[in-house]
């Protein structure tokens, strides 16, 4: 096995094909600290990544992995690292520094049931609001839920694209149950993957963050005489740091905007007999299996029912939701947590939703959402 | 098994765990006025699956890498309250909570100068996630994260050397300590308990599912460990190395690959005569720095 891009059908764990598709994405490098349930995918690329050209490194914590990556992305390698809840607390420093130096790399994410230690081995969906807002201060984010093995391949080359494209650390926000999920993968031929590197800086004379009209700067590339000043200090476009609020409002003001107006081309949903429905459930992750089938049993019943999945669920698509509340009366959001996604379906339809939460440690069962699907019709 | 024994037998430790074994005999000598603070890891959970405990003393868990902050916390509380006469404060963690994501919280506890006892049962690799490499990891064993392949033969890089980075904060008492020697165990856990200020006593923990031995041989690689010089059984009081004492000398000294023998982690060395010797020599230099 010393292939690039794994092409063909495969049996594979979403943890496993997580870590093939970066690969296929051309992420070359991996920090990261074992933790259940990903440490499958520090594996998987210790084995692969030596294979490929890439490097793998273990390092002594989370803090030091996300910081690895940082260094990295910025030595010019496409760097990922894998990690759950505890870790991803750890990491949250980082994360905000690789936002604010505008860091191309991907985080993935195999939520456990927290908080703190939690469940290690059972599935959680608790962290979708630290994706969005777990480091301090304002800034956007990008996170991906896929809900099998093959959407895990193929969100990680969407989330390096992503990273790449925007200059932004990406969450890949699975859960245990898919990350142990062993399914069917078919992998394209490395020629029909779409794959996209940062841009890169051509003038040496051009300030490092100078935007494009985008608003997205080009990456210098270290070592080839580019004058390279990365801080996580307020910093001008220079990269040199400016402790006055006008500053502040520039620059913050552009990392929120870069992804702002580029968050029609990120967000992407699948829908699944919404056309008629009259009640939608909001589902992602093995959540969304579990709701699919309910709306399947729901029809079956006579009840018009559809579900909304979130494949990306930041930036998350409020514009959709005012969409479909034109049409459909009944709204239930599905997740194993106390009702994150549901503050924002809320806050997009301007009107309460059934919430069928789940604490975690199991995912839902179909009659459960099926339950919240007839307490909303009732 | 004794009925003043304060780690219990029922837990879901593998048959053959070194680590489980350490614990006792700890406890043993610590007695019920005792108070400990367990990182994260396999002592956490095999011993603590609700409604069930192997602990008959005071227990509470800390995160992964607090073991020796939250230990800070209570031997200060109850020094406020108090109550800190007579009383045994133990932080318990493993390598990975000691040799890695535990080594700042560690340092600041010694550095500080808590009166407390840091127990590292080392069993060298994160066992608890499923055997990935440590720095505590000998080199070129296999794990899962440092896999032996045709290219990289296990782990690369050497072992940290925990104990001498632990004593050069010049604290109280420092040793090392195996199952095969539970009297040498003992008497050193007796000395870092009657030690004002920070005391920490490394113990080879072998893990028969993570090293790939039959799970009847853990006293006998601790013996060979020592017996091969590949873990040296030193005390220290303070910070300088010239008053290391070694409290067991091999008469003579056995070949590492004996050792490598015995386990799955090191089976790809024994195709490889070059690394067997190039850590034969290392062995052999290490053990002439300790004199013997």
């Amino acid at each position: 096995m010393k292939v690039e891009v794994l092409e063909g059908h495969h049996f594979l764990s979403g943890d496993v094909a997580v870590a093939e598709g970066a690969i296929a994405a051309g992420c070359r490098f991996f920090a990261g600290y074992p933790i259940t349930p990903s440490s499958e995918v520090a594996e998987r690329m210790s084995r692969r990544l030596p294979e490929v050209g890439g490097i793998f490194i273990q390092m002594e914590d989370e803090l030091a992995s996300m910081a690895a990556l940082l260094g990295a992305s910025w030595g010019g390698k496409k760097s990922m690292t894998a990690t759950s809840g505890p870790g991803f607390s750890l990491m949250m420093e980082n994360y905000g520094l690789g936002m604010m130096t505008e860091t191309p790399c991907v985080i993935v994410n195999v939520q456990r049931a927290g908080p703190s230690t939690g469940l290690p081995t059972l599935v959680g969906q608790g962290d979708v609001m630290q994706a969005r807002w777990g480091s301090h201060g304002p800034y956007e984010t990008i996170a991906l839920s896929p809900e099998s093995p093959q959407e895990c391949f193929d969100m990680a080359v969407r989330a390096f694209n992503f990273s790449e494209k925007y200059r932004i650390p990406v969450v890949v926000l699975m859960d245990e149950s898919v990350g142990h999920l062993f399914e069917r993968v078919s992998i394209p031929p490395k020629s029909e993957i779409e794959v996209i590197d940062r841009k890169i800086s051509t003038d040496k004379k051009r300030h490092i963050y100078e935007p494009d009209d985008d608003l997205i700067p080009p990456m210098p590339p270290v070592g080839e005489g580019f004058g390279i000043h990365v801080t996580g200090l307020t910093h001008d476009e220079r990269g040199y740091p400016v402790i006055t609020a006008e500053a502040q409002e520039k620059l913050v003001r552009r990392l929120v905007d870069k992804i702002r107006v580029h968050a029609d081309e990120i967000i992407d949903y699948e829908e699944f007999m919404t056309e008629d429905a009259d009640v939608i459930v909001i589902a992602y992750g093995i959540s969304a299996r579990s709701a699919r089938r309910a709306v399947i049993m729901a029809r079956e019943k006579g009840i018009k029912a559809g579900m909304l999945r979130l494949k990306v669920i930041w930036p998350f698509p409020s514009k959709k939701l005012r969409e479909l509340v034109e049409k459909a009366s009944h709204f239930v959001v599905a997740e194993i947590n106390n009702g994150q996604i549901l503050v924002e379906v809320e806050r997009a339809i301007r009107k309460e939703a059934v919430f069928v939460g789940k604490m975690g440690g199991e995912p839902h069962r179909p009659d459960e959402v099926l339950k919240g699907i007839e307490e909303a019709v009732k | 098994m004794a009925s003043d024994e304060l780690f219990v037998s029922g837990h879901r430790g593998c048959a053959g765990c070194g680590m489980a074994t350490a614990v006792r005999m700890v406890l043993q000598e610590a007695g019920p006025n005792t108070i400990v603070a367990n990182a994260t890891g396999c002592l956490e959970v095999m011993t603590t699956g609700y409604p069930e405990t192997a602990w008959k003393i005071p227990w509470i868990h800390a995160a992964f890498e607090n073991a020796a902050a939250v230990a800070s916390g209570v031997d200060v509380a109850l020094k406020k309250l108090g109550k800190r006469e007579g009383v045994n404060v133990l932080a318990f963690a493993g390598d990975g909570g000691t040799f890695d994501i535990g080594f700042q919280a560690l340092s600041g506890m010694l550095e500080r100068g808590h009166n407390i006892t840091y127990v590292v049962f080392d069993n060298e690799a994160y066992m608890n996630t499923g055997i990935q490499r440590c720095s505590s990891t000998p080199p070129y064993a296999s794990t899962t994260t440092s896999p032996a392949g045709r290219v990289i033969p296990g782990k690369q890089g050497k072992k940290k050397p925990i104990s001498k980075i632990v004593a050069a904060h010049d604290i109280a008492y420092t040793a090392t300590a195996t199952i095969a020697h539970p009297k040498d165990l003992k008497t050193k856990i007796k000395k870092a308990l009657e030690s004002e200020g920070p005391s920490f006593v490394q113990i080879f923990s072998p893990c028969p599912t993570g090293w790939r031995f039959p799970s009847e041989l853990s006293v006998k690689l601790s013996k060979m460990a020592v017996d091969t010089g590949i873990f040296v059984l030193w005390e220290l009081e303070g910070g300088n190395f010239d008053n290391i004492r070694i409290t067991y000398k091999p008469k003579e000294r056995k070949p590492v690959e004996e050792y490598f023998k015995l386990q799955g982690r090191f089976r790809h060395l024994l195709k490889m005569p070059e690394k067997i010797a190039e850590i034969q020599r290392e062995v052999d230099e290490k053990c002439a720095e300790f004199g013997f």
